[in-house]
C-alpha cells in the first residue's frame, strides 16, 4: 500500500530533486518536490506527507535544518531525512537533535535509499494499521478521525468540539449513516468525561418496556425474571456520557422518565422505589424532525427544549458531494487493508458514477458500496463495472408508482421486498437497504412487519 | 501498436551498444508489450551529460538529449548505453525511465560481468539487457515496482538481487499492463 503515502523532496537543485522523486514515484510512492524550505513548508501545511528529504544546504531564506524543525513542529508524526553533500559531525548532530530520523550523504547507495524508505513505511503501515485496530477495539473516535473538507461540516466539528467538555445536552440530527454516532463519540473523547464511560443505546431497536429498564436498570423481582438487580444504561454511564440514539421513537411514559431524569439527574430503577443520582451527559441523536414530532403531539415539547440546547445539524452526503473522493479513497485505503486485498485505487469513470450516486444510506452506504465493490475487484484499481451495482441496483424500467401511494407505504414494500431477499436476516437487509440496523428495527415496528 | 524507437547512445570510453544486446531487446519488447520495436539513428551522448569527478553520465541529462533528438511522433524511445549511469542523488542507476511517459534509458555498464568482478558472458549480459529492458519500459507503460521477487519490475539495487528477476513479467505486472491499455 504504497500509493497511499506521499513524500516530499526538498532541495534547491531542479536535477538534483526532480530525478529523486521520478526514482521513488518508480517505487510507487507519491512524490512532489519542493524547491526551497520555505515552498516545502507551505506544501506540509497543505499535505501529511510520511516522509521528507530535506536538502541541508539551501541558499537564500531558510535553511535545511529551519526547515527540519519547522515540519516537525507542524508534522510531528512525519519521518524527516537530512540529505548533505558532506558529512560533518556537528551538522549530523545539530539535524539528529532537531529530530530529523535520518541523515544520509548524497551520493547515496539505491540499495541504502531503498532499504530506509521501505523501513520508514513498513513502520507508517503498522502504525497506521495498530490505529485503526485500536480505534476499532475501543471506538474511540475523535474529532480528527472524522473525514470531510466540506466548509458545512468543519464548522459542525468546531462547534461539537466547543462543546465538548460542557455538560449541556446535544440533539444531532442528520439521515441515517451521516455519522451521527461518530460524532457523539468525537463529543465525548473530546471532552473532559474522555476517561469515563460512553454508553450508546438505541431507543429504536426495543420495545417500550424493555428500553425502560435498560435505560433505568431494575430491582430483584421488578418483574419476571427479574432475578437481581441490574443497573441500567443510565447508571453505567455515570460521569460520562449517554448516546440516545434514535430518541425520536420513544413513546410518551419513557419520554415523561427522560425528561425527569434530565431536570431531576435522578430516577427509579424499574420496581425501585430509592431515587438513583447520576451525572450523565445526554447526547441524543435522531433522523426526525422532531420539532414538526411536536407540532404533531407526538413529542414533548418540554423534553423536545431539554434535548435541544445544543443542536447539531449532518448534512446528507448528496449535499457534500465534495466529501465523495475523500472518503472513497480511505475506505479504499482501509478496507483493502481489512479484506486482505491489494485494491488501491479507483478509476476515473468509477469515480464519477460514486460522484453521480444520490446516497440515500450517506456515508455508510458508501461505505458499503465501497466494501462490496473491493470483494468483487479483479485488479489493484476499482473500475466502473466494479460499481455496476449502483446502477443497476434498482428496477430496469420506470418505476409504476400507484396513484395515492405515500412514502411510508413505498418504503415498508422494499423493506418487505429485501427481507424476502434476505430470508428475514436483518443485518443483511439494512447493509442492501444502506441504513443503521437500529434504524431498520425502528422500521419494522413502526410500519409493524413480521420478520 | 505503439511504435517503440531503440537508439543507441554512444558515450566516449564505453563503446559502441553490440548489435546483438540491440536484437535481443528488440525481440522481448515485442514479445511483451503491444510494441513494434526498431532500431532508430544513434543519438550521441552530450559532453555536458559526463561528470568527471564521478565518471559516470547523468541518466537526467542523457533523457533530456534522447527527447530533444527525437521529435514526437507518437511512440515510445528507449536508450541504450554502455555509459555507466548516475541520478545526482544516488550513486548509480541501472536504467531511468519516465513513468507513463515517452522516454526511458537502459545501461549495459554495470551488466557486463567485469564490472563485478567476473570473466565476460556474453549470454549473461544480454540475459540482463532483456530483463533492465522490461523494466524500465514498463516504467513507460506506467507499471510501478513489484515485490514478486523474480518479475522484472522488482527493485533492484545490486547485481545479486537483479540475477533473481527473470526477462518477464510476472502475472500480476502483465494484469496492470492490460488494465493500463483499456
Amino acid at each position: 500500500m504504497k500509493a497511499n503515502w506521499q513524500i516530499l523532496i526538498v532541495d534547491d537543485e531542479e536535477v538534483m530533486r526532480e530525478s529523486m522523486a521520478a526514482w521513488l514515484r518508480e517505487d510507487g510512492y507519491d512524490v512532489d518536490a519542493a524547491a526551497s524550505g520555505r515552498e516545502a513548508i507551505d506544501m506540509a501545511r497543505q499535505t501529511d506527507y510520511a516522509i521528507y528529504f530535506i536538502d541541508l544546504k539551501m541558499p537564500g531564506g531558510i535553511d535545511g535544518i529551519e526547515t527540519l524543525m519547522e515540519i516537525r513542529r507542524m508534522r510531528p508524526d512525519a519521518s524527516i531525512i537530512i540529505i548533505t553533500a558532506y558529512a560533518t559531525v556537528d551538522t549530523a548532530i545539530v539535524a539528529m537533535k532537531e529530530g530529523a530520523q535520518e541523515y544520509i550523504v548524497k551520493p547515496c547507495n539505491p540499495e541504502e535509499i531503498s532499504l530506509l524508505v521501505s523501513r520508514i513505511i513498513k513502520v507508517k503501515n503498522l502504525q497506521r494499521e495498530n490505529r485503526i485496530l485500536r480505534q476499532k477495539l475501543t471506538r474511540q473516535y475523535h474529532f480528527h478521525d472524522i473525514i470531510s473538507k466540506s466548509a458545512k461540516v468543519r464548522e459542525i466539528l468546531d462547534l461539537a468540539a466547543e462543546v465538548s467538555s460542557l455538560r449541556s445536552t446535544v440533539l444531532i440530527r442528520g439521515e441515517s449513516g451521516t455519522g451521527k454516532e461518530l460524532i457523539a463519540r468525537a463529543i465525548h473523547y473530546s471532552g473532559d468525561r474522555a476517561a469515563k464511560p460512553f454508553v450508546a443505546v438505541s431507543c429504536a431497536a426495543l420495545a417500550e418496556a424493555l428500553l425502560e429498564s435498560e435505560l433505568f436498570g431494575y430491582e430483584k423481582g421488578a418483574f419476571t425474571g427479574a432475578a437481581e438487580r441490574k443497573k441500567g444504561k443510565f447508571e453505567l454511564a455515570d460521569g460520562g456520557t449517554i448516546f440516545l440514539d434514535e430518541i425520536g421513537d420513544i413513546g410518551p411514559k419513557l419520554q415523561a422518565d427522560l425528561l425527569r431524569v434530565l431536570q431531576e439527574k435522578s430516577f427509579y430503577r424499574v420496581g425501585g422505589a430509592e431515587e438513583v443520582r447520576v451525572d450523565a451527559r445526554v447526547v441524543a441523536a435522531t433522523h426526525k424532525d422532531l420539532r414538526q414530532a411536536v407540532a404533531a403531539g407526538q413529542f414533548r415539547e418540554d423534553l423536545y427544549y431539554r434535548l435541544n440546547v445544543i443542536e447539531i445539524l449532518i448534512p446528507p452526503l448528496r449535499e457534500r458531494r465534495e466529501d465523495i473522493p475523500l472518503l472513497a479513497a480511505h475506505f479504499v485505503d482501509r478496507l483493502s487493508h481489512e479484506i486482505g486485498k491489494q485494491v488501491r485505487h479507483i478509476s476515473d469513470p468509477a469515480m464519477r458514477i460514486l460522484m453521480d450516486h444520490d446516497w440515500p444510506g450517506n456515508v455508510r452506504e458508501l461505505e458499503n458500496a465501497i466494501e462490496r465493490a473491493i470483494v468483487s475487484a479483479r485488479t489493484a484499481t476499482l473500475s466502473e463495472d466494479d460499481f455496476a451495482f449502483l446502477r443497476h441496483g434498482g428496477p430496469a424500467g420506470p418505476l409504476h408508482v400507484p396513484d395515492n401511494m405515500t412514502i411510508a407505504e413505498m418504503e415498508k414494500l422494499m423493506i418487505e421486498a429485501t427481507l424476502r431477499r434476505t430470508g428475514g436476516n436483518v443485518k443483511e437487509a439494512a447493509v442492501s437497504l444502506g441504513i443503521d440496523r437500529s434504524t431498520l428495527y425502528e422500521k419494522l415496528k413502526r410500519f409493524g412487519i413480521e420478520r | 501498436m505503439i511504435p517503440l524507437g531503440l537508439v543507441p547512445m554512444p558515450c566516449p570510453g564505453s563503446g559502441e551498444v553490440p548489435a546483438m544486446i540491440l536484437d535481443a531487446v528488440a525481440q522481448v519488447l515485442e514479445d511483451v508489450y503491444p510494441v513494434q520495436a526498431g532500431l532508430r539513428r544513434p543519438v550521441a551522448a552530450p559532453p555536458e551529460a559526463f561528470d568527471a569527478a564521478r565518471g559516470q553520465y547523468s541518466a537526467p541529462v542523457l533523457l533530456k538529449a534522447l527527447l530533444d533528438a527525437c521529435p514526437d511522433d507518437g511512440g515510445k524511445l528507449l536508450a541504450v548505453t554502455r555509459g555507466d549511469l548516475y541520478i545526482p542523488m544516488l550513486s548509480f542507476v541501472f536504467g531511468q525511465a519516465q513513468l507513463g511517459g515517452r522516454a526511458g534509458l537502459i545501461s549495459t555498464a554495470r551488466l557486463e560481468p567485469p564490472f563485478s568482478g567476473f570473466p565476460p558472458d556474453e549470454a549473461l549480459v544480454i540475459r540482463r539487457a532483456r530483463t533492465v529492458a522490461l523494466h524500465e519500459t514498463g516504467h513507460l507503460f506506467g507499471l510501478v515496482h513489484c515485490q514478486t521477487p523474480d518479475c522484472a519490475m522488482r527493485l533492484a539495487t545490486t547485481i545479486q538481487q537483479f540475477d533473481r528477476k527473470r526477462a518477464a513479467l510476472c502475472p500480476d505486472c502483465a494484469a496492470l499492463l492490460l488494465e493500463k491499455q483499456r
